[in-house]
């Protein structure tokens, strides 16, 4: 659609402006202003200049919780993609069973973060869990509070269990909104199921698998409360993830100044991997539109 | 005409989304020690005890109350700002209207452990601190940049064409923009409002962060039960189905806009 250039509109976006300004850039400055000092409390702060930055990067402590993360968020894409496609591709697509497949797959989405903790802590427990207590009849050794590899695979289960109906649901609306045409001129030239796939469904789907894509690593690289209640960031330090180590840092130790420090830097990455998917994001929308 | 689907893969998976729901429930209706003791898949002992301590002991039941009224405070407020803002990113090009939606998509995206100690502060410092306005306005960050993208999803698809004929036959801009705009994508703020609510709604650490005691939110009341003797584990339950239900109960209203609310209205 043409848009009108007005300057005026400004004003209609001025209600937003401010209170996102409040909620956002004001606590943003406050970090800013930690993060250049130190602080003995009684609101004293002492200038120390890119201190904290230094100690942060140097950190060995950091680059753990980062090497975790980044080891997470890389495990999560690469089973939810997938496994969305296919759940995507298999879905009944009208009707009756439609709307009750669409319903309970968007189930785990909305449970309050803390409860999808509380369900899989329970379900995993080799005492009172479904889960740990088949896998221990099956004299399967199962114990995520011990073993730093049954915890990984708890919560990378735990979240595949939550998110990988949002990767299907969005894969699932871009093939809704491929015109049987196209279906019809495969058939006729006898494509192979693979050759329509590859051809014609994820050329179609690459926008809503982008989003997708950059939904679940930016909600898995900030990820915090599920696994938090799961495993407290144990066994040890292993399910340790950025936010969990960043919040220990600021609320646990009331290290203020590196606990900043740390909060920027986390930050620009996460803007600056926005702004890549973003610039694609747009440039795709144009390209759609011509 | 899709290539057929295979009903055994979304039965497997269904399974293995509902089984850990499933225990859930299952637990929420059994006793302590029959929970503890012994290992069954179905209650040998029905009792609705568990759901009785959270209905009748104010401690528990305010824990709804409260997120309650800061997820609809929020919603209200979310959608309201939103609104306008989406309409003018949808219609007008305007002095960094690129940078700004870019920005707004950034917040939605920020680590909410980044501002949970600037918060806490912020809030204590202006006599905000466990009140529902606090965590409301807090939940903006997130929810406002979401609603915006939503709505403006929506608006894109109304025909300009619209608004035109409308200032000609002689509306002004706000009666315009309630008594026929907003009619004309109502399903929009329906779904905007819906994942406001529900994205407020799922969230924690900010709201735990912000409340002690007159504004806890029942995620934060559902810790209590770790530390009382030995665990409750039936609470602990029933607690976690009942929170599960008002998303279980409006998810059918927008089953087929889950996907452009979760893409930000980018489908």
């Amino acid at each position: 659609m043409e848009k009108t250039v007005n300057q005026k509109a400004w004003f209609l976006v001025l209600p937003v402006l401010v209170i996102v300004a409040f909620s956002a850039i004001v606590p943003l400055m406050t970090v800013v202003n930690y993060s250049v000092n130190d602080t003995f409390g009684n609101n004293q702060f002492f200038w120390v200049g890119l201190e904290w930055f230094e100690e942060m990067v140097t950190s060995e402590r950091l680059h753990d919780a980062l090497g975790r993360q980044i080891l997470f968020s890389a495990i999560i894409l690469a089973i939810e993609v997938p496994l969305g496609i296919f759940i995507a591709l298999n879905m009944p697509k009208k009707g009756f069973w439609g709307s009750v497949v669409l319903v309970l797959m968007a189930l785990p989405l909305l449970i309050p973060f803390n409860v999808v903790g509380t369900i899989w802590q329970i379900f995993g427990r080799v005492d009172i869990g479904l889960l740990g207590h088949t896998l221990a009849a099956f004299g399967i050794d199962y114990n995520y509070t011990n073993d730093p590899l049954d915890a990984w695979i708890t919560v990378i289960v735990m979240d595949v269990w939550h998110w990988t109906s949002l990767v299907a649901l969005l894969a699932y609306a871009g093939l809704q909104s491929i015109p049987q045409a196209y279906y019809q001129a495969a058939r006729i030239d006898q494509a192979t199921r693979w050759a329509i796939f590859r051809y014609i469904e994820l050329p179609k789907m690459q926008g809503v698998l982008l989003i997708a894509i950059l939904l679940r690593f930016m909600d898995s690289f900030m990820i915090y409360t599920e696994p938090f209640v799961v495993t407290g960031g144990g066994p040890g330090n292993s399910t340790t993830f950025l936010s969990i180590d960043l919040v220990k840092m600021a609320v646990g130790q009331f290290d203020l100044g590196p606990a900043a420090a740390f909060s920027i830097m986390y930050f620009l990455v996460i803007l600056l991997v926005s702004w890549v998917f973003y610039t694609v994001m747009t440039n795709l929308d144009r390209e759609e539109a011509r | 005409m899709r290539l057929k689907s295979s009903p055994v893969v979304m039965t497997l998976y269904l399974l293995f989304l509902l089984v850990p729901i499933y225990w859930l429930v299952n637990m929420s209706l059994k006793t302590n020690t029959e929970i503890t003791s012994s290992f069954t898949l179905i209650p040998n002992d029905l009792t609705f005890r568990n759901y009785l301590v959270i209905l009748t002991d104010p401690s528990w039941y305010m824990g709804y109350v409260n997120s309650i009224i800061y997820v609809v405070m929020n919603t209200v407020i979310s959608i309201t700002v939103a609104l306008p803002a989406a309409y003018a990113f949808s219609r007008y090009s305007f002095m960094g209207d690129k940078h700004l939606f870019f920005w707004l998509l950034t917040n939605r995206m920020a680590p909410p452990a980044v501002f949970a100690l600037p918060f806490f502060q912020l809030y204590s410092s202006v006599g905000l601190f466990d009140t529902h306005i606090a965590v409301a306005l807090a939940h903006c960050l997130f929810n406002v940049p979401l609603a915006v993208w939503i709505l403006e999803g929506f608006m894109r698809g109304v025909p300009k064409e619209i608004d035109e004929t409308a200032y000609i036959d002689g509306y002004s801009f706000p009666r315009f923009f309630v008594k026929i705009f907003m009619p004309l994508i109502a399903s929009g703020i329906g779904v905007a409002a819906f994942f406001c609510f529900m994205f407020s709604w799922v969230e924690l650490l900010l709201s735990r962060t912000l409340t002690s005691v007159n504004a806890k939110p029942i995620a934060a009341t559902m810790t209590r039960t770790v530390s009382a003797s030995g665990m409750d584990w039936g609470v602990l339950a029933a607690a976690g189905v009942l929170t599960i239900v008002p998303g279980a109960l409006v998810i059918y209203f927008v089953r087929n806009y889950i996907a452009k609310g979760f893409a930000l209205g980018r489908v």
